[in-house]
């Protein structure tokens, strides 16, 4: 391994979060963000080549050093390390809402939901999985809210683009009985709620 | 008193129409959640959802729940109720009919967009649990308090603390007896005078305290070991029997 590649080594084993490339850089000023990539690359290579334990994942932006699943039933049964607890139906409905539509306000969800959501929002805010990201600029001016690095952390994701887009899911959200003449606009993940 | 308000109320007749209809409320997320298995249950198109059918089903799902917990299912129930009003209504004409149900099939679809894509969220959160970071530190478990545990040793150390704190061993201590043997001789002498057989009883005499029988059962014996008086039991546990002496003069 290079010298780049060890550096990080020790940097990520240090860090209990995931580090973005740009902090990667600031450890060694002379390196470029290429060096910073290929160093992590021949780093995860590393990893998988040579069948250790731990693998190099680029997680929530940054890149973290994760024990491989095959180890997690031992781990857990020796209580080394706790699984996160699961969210619940509630919650992960209220994530899949505002991750699609971030930024969203309250109304919104519980628009689509069909129950309130003050609860769901308080906890999910809590935990650190939302956060409010601005306000609208409709009557009483309501908070929006987006989700956070710690939510793309949880589901393991690089970032919000890795989400399945609207086209690959079974089902579509088009108008149930489209009129005769086309609908205008494929991407109805998009439409605003129709207005009573 | 009777009162228009003692009616049954329409979600009580809704009730009767689909009896054996067995649903746990809190393990839907909210009222479209239960639409939908409503829907899936019977197997229905939800682009043609048969309103008046799935109203009712909804109805006796919530009067099951009781109203404390239904304010949104409510909502939903008055909808659905319009909705089945609305698709009696005779309709103009084909061409110029706008489905009512439009609006509800949309949110449907929405909403089960948003199931599709938790299901897919679960699975991603559930992969990732398996891989643990470095750094992780496990939440303290709340542990209850623990039962005080006995340990001999610990115990007999606690005892050895409690003799050493006693300021001066205690070897032996001479009680005065307070039995009284004399006075007891002196009351059953006078018994004695006065009647030739007299019952245990008698001899001790009212309310004898415990130091009373003693006394007086150890003059009787002494007395009956001088030749006063005989004693006799007649049967087993049962009150002696006390005799003068024949050779002792009645006074």
């Amino acid at each position: 391994m290079t010298p780049l590649s060890q550096l990080f080594e020790a940097a990520l084993f240090s860090a209990n979060r995931p580090l973005t490339v740009e902090e990667l850089q600031t450890l060694d000023a002379e390196a470029t963000l290429a060096d910073v990539r290929t160093a992590l690359d021949e780093l995860r290579e590393h990893y998988d080549f040579d069948q250790h334990a731990v693998e190099l994942l680029e997680l929530a932006g940054g890149w973290q050093i994760l024990s491989r699943p095959h180890f997690a039933e031992a781990i857990e049964q020796a209580q080394f390390a706790q699984r996160t607890p699961r969210l619940t139906g509630a919650s992960l409905e209220t994530l899949a809402i505002i991750s699609y539509r971030q930024p969203v306000g309250r109304a919104e969800i519980e628009e689509i939901r069909g129950v309130s959501a003050g609860g769901v929002l308080r906890a999910l805010q809590e935990r650190g999985m939302i956060e409010v990201v601005g306000r609208s600029e409709q009557l009483g001016r309501p908070l929006l809210y987006g989700t956070t690095a710690l939510f793309l952390e949880l589901l393991g994701l690089k970032d919000l683009a890795e989400l399945p887009r609207a086209e690959e899911l079974t089902i579509a959200l088009h108008p149930p009985r489209p009129p005769e003449a086309d609908a205008p606009g494929e991407d109805a993940a998009a439409s605003v709620p129709a207005d009573r | 008193m009777t009162s228009p308000s003692a009616a049954p109320q329409p979600t009580t007749t809704a009730l009767g129409a689909d009896p054996g209809f067995v649903v746990r409320l809190d393990a839907f997320t909210g009222p479209l959640d239960l639409l939908l298995h409503l829907l899936r249950e019977d197997e229905v198109e939800i682009a043609d959802i048969p309103i008046a059918r799935i109203a009712d089903q909804f109805l006796s799902c919530i009067h099951q729940l009781g109203l404390n917990q239904a304010a949104d299912y409510l909502e939903m129930a008055g909808r659905l109720l319009r909705l089945k009003a609305q698709m009696l209504l005779p309709r103009p004409s084909d061409d110029d009919w706008e489905d009512p149900r439009h609006e509800l099939v949309r949110r449907l679809l929405e909403y089960q967009q948003i199931k599709e894509i938790v299901g897919w969220f679960e699975r991603s959160a559930e992969r990732r649990a398996l891989q643990y970071v470095r750094g992780y530190i496990p939440p303290p478990p709340e542990l209850p308090d623990l039962p005080p545990t006995l340990d001999l040793l610990a115990l007999l150390e606690a005892v050895q603390r409690v003799i050493e704190g006693i300021p001066e061993p205690v070897l032996h201590r001479v009680v005065v007896r307070p039995l009284d043997v004399e006075g007891a001789t002196t009351r059953i002498e006078a018994l004695l005078a006065e009647h030739a057989e007299f019952g245990w009883r008698q001899a001790l005499g009212e309310r004898p305290t415990i130091v009373d029988v003693l006394s007086t059962f150890l003059a009787l014996l002494e007395l009956a070991r001088r030749g006063f008086l005989h004693l006799h039991q007649p049967a087993p546990f049962a009150d002696m029997v006390i005799r003068r002496d024949t050779a002792l003069p009645a006074v």
